[in-house]
């Protein structure tokens, strides 16, 4: 362990650790754009820069060393810190209501800690650079002018999922996180899990269509077999959004297209909602006990006919396991063991 | 599974996901990690990162593939030779694992001598994949403190899918990767509650927890519990109901949650079996291909609209639970269920899933110690036996279920269908990364049809070349079954003389091509061959 | 070793004294890329020409740069028994008329030529250690160099202990010549002691400073020197393999160094066990794609990875300890290594002799801007400032005033004319809020605005910055903004207090060197030269006349002889007038090119440049 002190604070951490590790520990606020607890520091915003025996430092970057006596709020870092968050200001959209990280946005938490003054903005010149949004994907759009290049999209890209679709590209102030050869979104390598999206602490990747849920309820994914913990959003009758369960040990918060994306089957207009008969060759609707009593009757004949072996079940892959179990339970009671599901397709 | 179960006792998953990333070496065969299992495909993606060797086996040059030490392009079907082929150069080469061999194992020497005759070239020969490579995977392989093996369908489809699986475990037992972390042998279940249906004996001769329905004590429990007259006699798989249905055999089915019109292969011959059936009920949450030739057509609620458990592809039982209100008078699977068994006259009083579960629980003793409580947060992975029991990540810890892990004297066969003069080319079929399975959900997801909204039957440049087929060019594909059209992507990630297609599109529905032989222990069919003609249309 | 190289030395010497001696003229003409771009290979071909014609024998060879780029294309000649002659601005017509003239009317043309006997003109200024063999041996031969007892710092090397030639380099006091001026000695020492099956070394030639050109002429002039001192380096620290990342824009100097590797290796000295030593060694040319970042160690070593070059931020391994491929590697700049084989050689007490004391040895600069004599110099350190100006460099051109000198390039600083006793090296000019750099100087008078001067390295470095860091980033875009709009008379008072907060703020927060030295040229413009801000800003006046959007050009009508030379010259239009009617300039239409300033004849001087409230004329 490794004892230090943050304003005066002392902490004990692990060796290895870094200031701004001790000073969570330690509920002390150090302000910063690129830093993300899942990911590597980075250290490019230079926003946490804080002194540590004396010297300016990155907080997220710099390891605790024994008696160091780091101050936060000294005036060489909150000179850096103001620099950075004014000038990243001068650069960014203004437009905040239209935004869906509005109220939820680092650069605005940040802004606010800094403190900005309308005295100093006037001094600054304002240039934020026109360029379009990337639509072509159709889960998430990149809005450049709200990206502050604090590159978690293109650590999150590497680092969790391995795909390394993005990547800073350019150079000065036309530096911006681009795909390979700069194609859009949607021809290039990416695979559209969202991962990014989720943690850009700004609205530049921001999910197109997006809806609050009123509430969500933890789950279990419904696709392939990897199971991946889930939280449902769910607004009204309707499921609007799904999001990775950090705390699931499967998938760690982490989801694929399918998963994130691809609920809309849910609140589909052509979901089945009234029983079915075939009638003259054409199924209409029925109310729960025709539909019963017609499957009932039949099943019995067809037993009592040619004996229970003349009828079969298929149980699903994508049903609960209760589902399957009582199914099971069903067509075994009716006398017969031919039950099957597509374990084998 | 089949397979599984004769070498080690059990057949599921050996290992977890989440050590998949500290493996030291992956092997990955016939199976696209990165599309159908995109989470553990970053997985092995960060494992690579970390260190880990990477060997991937597959007809298609995968994604997987481009961050792979070794890439292994066999020629569909012929599994058996590339791995005879490796273990052949691990027991050349001194690199197995002595001391777990002679201790947990048996049955070395009749696999030894199997291998003998497979060396790296004539490994090569069979599978088309370089002998140099050969004897580079099985180095990697068995270099490594620990090396896992993934694959899916890819091995199991096949006729000798069982002779894969064997063939695979005599890898990992001659390497002594059982029973330890980073390791294992780990087929990747392709649904999300594929290993639950098979726990609940959703088979023709188990009930749940793997109880043969032949075991006179266990048929004894479940009749006792379910105060009915069970048959002792196990049923028919599913390729087999349809078959018996053209003899009548077969005369009424319920079918819940499936679509096997498209699924299932030789298509136009399953539609003639349904077609032919008397009664036919279909229990969905949309009208599929299949219901719409159903008798009767029961609404069923969505996973979003009903409590239960899943259990993924590592066995742990994880909580669904209802975050709507059915749609419309659609109800969850096993209400419908239970309102049919009452008007057959059955005693039935389910009043949750849970009291459901807690029944399971109570018949299954690896289940027994499970309760919805204890699965609240992240699961368990069975077996676990009581309710103090943590669960178990590894499987075969100091001691298979079966006692020793057997080898298998295994040789290389031919699949049920070459490539010949009328069809010259070989399909193979799989899935994508933006849909699943006959399409059924993922295609009401505008978004993910932008991606992949029709079919693209992937040819290599050479064949596309002979055939005078360009990119996006239409061609009808012909099997000995039935004929599709397809859109034609040229890619020369796929090998010359193999094509692949999908089966997400109805419209262009590969499993009317497919050949509907299956393998005759596992009894799963051989969708990953079969003999086809290309021609543009 | 120096036993094996022995027989290698003694042949080339022989061959040396034997083409000194052969009773034929010897014609060497500078065909770096400095000459190659004046015309030299034309000029090559004009001389055989021409020999081929008057049917003459003389042997014509190609050297490097000696450094006077101000006199390009450079050819000397010795004629047996003459003193070697050097010429100046040579055409291929002149070439002929040389040839002709001298050869076979032995007319020495003294005319054209600008130095006897060989060295430069002002070879008591300069000491050339790092260029000594420029510009005098054909850089294609290594037996050239092995005649200038090239190699023989190797050979004496692999006789030594790694520690002990370690022990040499630091007696002799050297320093990092790539403008961060680290010792030397201590950089190889912390390579040494880390232990690791596999060590590099790393030339780096990425010269990227905007007027920088030592290290292309040393390549280009003399590439064994570079890959001796890389083989010494080598064997100091255990490391089998060096690369030489040099930028894609050199192109000859990266076919000079594939010949001398070549060379190297087919005598064994660079390769499989080297003279017999059991020391191997082999080197590889990396071509970078000239981004300056890529100047900076840990950038580098990702650009050699195939990564974008970014700059890794403290706290990092160092280099020396976790480099390429995380393995230990040494990165030196190209003279660097050009002086090691020297130190080994000829012992570094000789080294030390040279320069200051705490800097000793040369510095090489490329000097520029508007100075008589642009060149290449090299000059032992703590020379004083005003020597290399006005001795070396022939003062400033056209009898202007001199006003300030920029050193150190973008990362370097601005410093004005009563700082020209100042000694030059590496301290002495950090303190003095510049820096050497890699050896840029850039010879400003007093028609060069500082404001200006300013803004054109502070776009320098912010189309070089990677990007990933705020400061640099943000911080010089606003800068560069300002400062346009200070040039463009949109300057707001305040804004010079804005410039050295924030300039002083990317100094602090920036990740690298770039952006740490990225506001020196503005910082050391309003420094010592506060007053020209002030005037743009206040007055909306440019003193020296050179921002376009604070001047106005005007025809004094009383010294207009209506000539007509300006209103045919001007571009735009602007410019009315008849016969006998004095011109007048349309304002609106100027777009302020200065083309009528320079048409309108001396003796008339009637063009006027205006500027706040002061005029001038030509």
């Amino acid at each position: 362990m490794v004892t230090l002190y943050i304003d005066d604070i002392q902490v004990s951490v692990e060796k290895g650790s870094t200031i701004f590790d001790a000073a969570q520990k330690v509920g002390v606020y150090i302000p910063t754009l690129c830093h993300h607890p899942e990911l590597h520091t980075f250290g490019g915003c230079r926003v946490c820069m804080v002194e540590a025996n004396g010297k300016l430092v990155t907080a997220c970057r710099a390891p605790v060393t024994d008696g160091m006596v780091v101050r936060i709020d000294a005036e060489g870092a909150r000179k850096v810190q103001r620099m950075v968050v004014e000038l990243l200001l001068t650069k960014h959209n203004e437009d905040c209501q239209t935004c869906v990280k509005d109220s939820n946005c680092k650069l605005q938490e940040v802004a606010n800690y800094v403190g900005i003054t309308p005295e100093r903005m006037a001094m600054l010149r304002r240039s934020v650079t026109e360029v379009e949004i990337d639509e072509s994907n159709p889960f998430f759009n990149i809005d450049r002018t709200r990206c502050i290049l604090c590159g978690i999209c293109i650590r999150t890209c590497e680092e969790i999922n391995g795909v390394t679709a993005l990547d800073f590209g350019f150079r000065g102030e036309h530096t911006a996180v681009v795909t390979m050869g700069n194609k859009k979104l949607a021809e290039s390598t990416c695979e559209s899990c969202g991962e990014c999206m989720e943690r850009c602490p700004t609205g530049a990747l921001a999910r197109k269509n997006y809806e609050r849920p009123n509430r969500e309820v933890k789950s279990v994914c419904g696709y392939c077999g990897v199971g991946c913990g889930i939280h449902l959003g769910v607004r009204g009758d309707r499921v609007v959004s799904v999001r990775g369960d950090k705390d699931n040990p499967v998938n760690k918060g982490q989801l694929c297209v399918k998963g994130r994306f691809g609920y809309n089957f849910v609140n589909h207009p052509d979901r089945l909602t009234t029983p079915l008969i075939k009638r003259d060759g054409e199924l209409v609707e029925a109310s729960w006990d025709e539909a019963l009593d017609l499957v009932a009757s039949r099943f019995k004949e067809i037993i009592d006919e040619s004996g229970p072996n003349a009828l079969g079940g298929i149980s699903s892959a994508r049903c609960t396991t209760e589902d399957n179990y009582v199914f099971t339970r069903l067509i075994r009671s009716l006398g017969t063991n031919n039950l099957d599901h597509c374990a084998r397709l | 599974m089949a397979g599984l179960a004769t070498v080690l006792g059990s057949g599921a998953m050996t290992n977890t996901i989440g050590e998949v990333e500290d493996a030291k070496a992956i092997f990955v065969i016939g199976s696209n990690t990165t599309e159908n299992h995109p989470i553990i495909g970053y997985r092995i993606r960060k494992a690579v990162k970390k260190g880990a060797r990477l060997i991937v086996a597959d007809p298609r040059e995968i994604r997987l593939a481009d961050v792979a030490d070794v890439y292994l392009p066999l020629k569909p079907g012929t599994d058996v030779a590339l791995i005879n082929g490796m273990l052949h150069v691990i027991l050349k080469e001194g690199l197995v694992d002595s001391e777990f061999i002679a201790s947990r194992t048996e049955g070395f020497e009749d696999m030894k001598a199997a291998v003998e005759k497979y060396t790296p070239e004539y490994a090569s020969e069979i599978s088309g994949v370089p002998a140099e490579d050969i004897v580079r995977a099985a180095r990697l392989y068995a270099g490594a403190d620990s090396a896992t093996i993934l694959y899916t369908m890819g091995v199991t489809q096949h006729t000798s899918g069982t002779e894969n699986v064997l063939s695979l475990a005599n890898l990992v037992l001659a390497t002594g990767n059982f029973g330890k972390p980073g390791a294992g042998l780990n087929p990747l279940r392709g649904q999300n509650n594929v290993q639950g249906a098979c726990d609940m004996g959703a088979l023709p001769g188990v009930y749940t927890g793997y109880q043969p329905v032949a075991d006179d004590n266990a048929r004894a429990k479940f009749e006792k519990a379910w105060c009915v007259t069970l048959p002792g006699k196990p049923g028919m798989t599913m390729t087999e109901m349809f078959h018996a249905a053209v003899e009548d055999r077969i005369r009424a089915m319920y079918i819940m949650g499936e679509n096997p019109l498209l699924s299932d292969p030789d298509g136009g011959h399953i539609c003639d079996c349904l077609e032919k059936m008397d009664f036919m009920v279909v229990q969905d949450i949309f009208l599929t291909e299949t219901a719409k030739l159903a008798d009767v057509v029961l609404p069923a609620a969505t996973f979003a609209e009903k409590d239960g458990v899943f259990v993924n592809t590592e066995r742990r039982v994880q909580r669904v639970c209802r975050a709507l209100k059915p749609r419309g008078q659609s109800k969850p699977d096993w209400e419908i269920i239970q309102l049919l068994a009452q008007k057959l006259g059955y005693d039935w009083n389910y009043e949750s899933a849970e009291q459901i579960f807690d029944e399971i629980a109570e018949l299954t003793p690896s289940y027994a110690g499970l309760s919805y409580k204890r699965l609240e947060d992240g699961g368990i992975q069975w077996p676990c036996p009581n309710p103090e029991h943590p669960g178990t990540p590894i499987l075969h810890v100091g001691k298979f279920s079966r006692g020793l892990g057997k080898f298998s004297a295994v040789d290389y066969r031919l699949s049920a269908e070459q490539a010949d003069e009328e069809f010259p080319i070989l399909l193979t079929t799989g899935r994508s990364l933006y849909h699943y399975h006959t399409g059924t959900m993922t295609r009401k997801t505008e978004g993910l049809n932008q991606f992949h909204k029709e079919e693209l039957m992937e040819l290599n440049p050479e064949d596309a070349k002979a055939l005078g087929i360009g990119e996006d060019d239409i061609v009808t594909v012909t099997s000995r079954r039935g004929t599709v059209r397809s859109k034609v992507h040229v890619t020369d990630r796929i090998q010359p003389g193999v094509v692949f297609m999908t089966f997400h599109f109805a419209e262009t529905a590969a499993n009317l091509l497919t050949n509907s032989e299956v393998c005759h222990i596992a009894k799963t069919p051989e969708l990953k061959v079969c003999a086809v003609r290309v021609e543009k249309a | 070793m120096r036993i094996k190289l022995e027989p290698l030395r003694q042949e080339a010497v022989k061959n040396w004294q034997e083409l000194q001696s052969f009773g034929q003229p010897i014609i060497l003409v500078g065909a770096a890329t400095c000459g190659r771009a004046s015309g030299a290979l034309d000029v090559m071909a004009a001389i055989g020409e021409k020999m081929k014609e008057l049917e003459i024998d003389a042997i014509v060879r190609q050297t490097g740069c000696v450094g006077m780029c101000h006199s390009e294309v450079l050819v000397d000649i010795i004629k047996p028994g003459r003193p070697r002659i050097t010429y100046a601005k040579i055409t291929p017509e002149l070439a002929k008329e040389l040839v002709e003239d001298y050869l076979v009317h032995d007319n020495a043309r003294e005319d054209l030529a600008i130095c006897v006997q060989g060295e430069t003109p002002d070879e008591d200024l300069q000491v050339r250690v790092v260029m000594r063999n420029c510009g005098h041996i054909d850089p294609n031969s290594i037996t050239d160099y092995l005649a200038q007892d090239g190699y023989m710092g190797l050979a004496k090397a692999l006789e030594m202990m790694p520690q002990e030639i370690i022990d040499e380099v630091k007696v002799s006091g050297l320093r990092g010549r790539g403008g961060g001026g680290f010792p030397a000695g201590r950089k190889w020492e912390s390579c040494l002691q880390v232990e690791s099956d596999q060590k590099y070394v790393i030339c780096n030639a990425d010269e990227g400073d905007p007027g920088a050109f030592m290290d292309r002429s040393v390549l280009e002039g003399d590439p064994h020197s570079v890959i001796e001192g890389m083989a010494i380096a080598g064997y100091a620290i255990g490391a089998s393999k060096g690369i030489l990342y040099v930028r894609a824009e050199y192109p000859l100097a990266i076919r000079q160094l594939k010949i001398a590797i070549e060379q190297a290796k087919e005598r064994n000295l660079l390769g499989e066990n080297i003279l017999g030593s059991g020391f191997s060694f082999d080197l590889d040319i990396f071509q970078g794609a000239g981004a300056f970042v890529c100047g900076e160690s840990t950038a580098l070593v990702l650009s050699i990875e195939g990564k974008r070059g970014m700059p890794k931020p403290l706290p990092r391994p160092r280099t020396s300890e976790e480099g390429l491929w995380g393995k230990p590697t040494l990165l030196n700049n190209v003279k660097t290594f050009a002086c090691v084989a020297q130190i080994i050689h000829r012992g570094p007490d000789w080294f030390k002799s040279i320069g200051t004391e705490k800097c000793p040895g040369t510095a090489v600069f490329a000097l520029t801007g508007k100075v008589n004599k642009c060149g290449l110099i090299e000059v032992p350190m703590g020379i004083e400032l005003d020597k290399i100006i006005n001795e070396i460099g022939g003062g400033v051109a056209g009898g202007r005033a001199f006003k300030a000198v920029q050193t150190g390039g973008p990362s370097g600083g601005c410093l004005p004319a009563d700082m020209l006793n100042l000694p030059v090296d590496i301290d002495s000019l950090t303190a003095a809020g510049s820096m050497m750099g890699s050896g840029g100087m850039v010879v400003m008078d007093d028609s060069t605005c500082m404001v200006d001067v300013a803004r054109y390295f502070l776009e320098f470095s912010l189309e070089e910055s990677c990007g990933q860091c705020a400061p640099c980033r943000v911080g010089t875009e606003q800068m560069l903004t300002i400062l346009k709009d200070i040039t463009q008379g949109k300057g707001r008072e305040g804004d010079i207090d804005l410039l050295v907060e924030m300039g002083k703020a990317i100094i602090d927060g920036s990740i690298c060197g770039l952006g740490q030295s990225a506001p020196n040229p503005v910082l050391s413009t309003i420094r010592y030269f506060r007053d020209e801000y002030e005037a743009h800003i206040r007055d909306k006046e440019c003193p020296a006349k050179a921002c376009k959007a604070l001047i106005t050009y005007t025809i004094d009508a009383e010294k207009c002889q209506a000539c007509g030379r300006c209103l045919k010259a001007c571009p735009t239009q602007a410019i009315t007038g008849a016969k006998k009617t004095p011109h007048t300039i349309d304002s609106d239409k100027c777009d302020k090119c200065g083309i009528c300033f320079s048409e309108c004849p001396d003796r008339f001087a009637a063009v006027l440049i205006t500027t706040g409230g002061t005029e001038s004329s030509n």
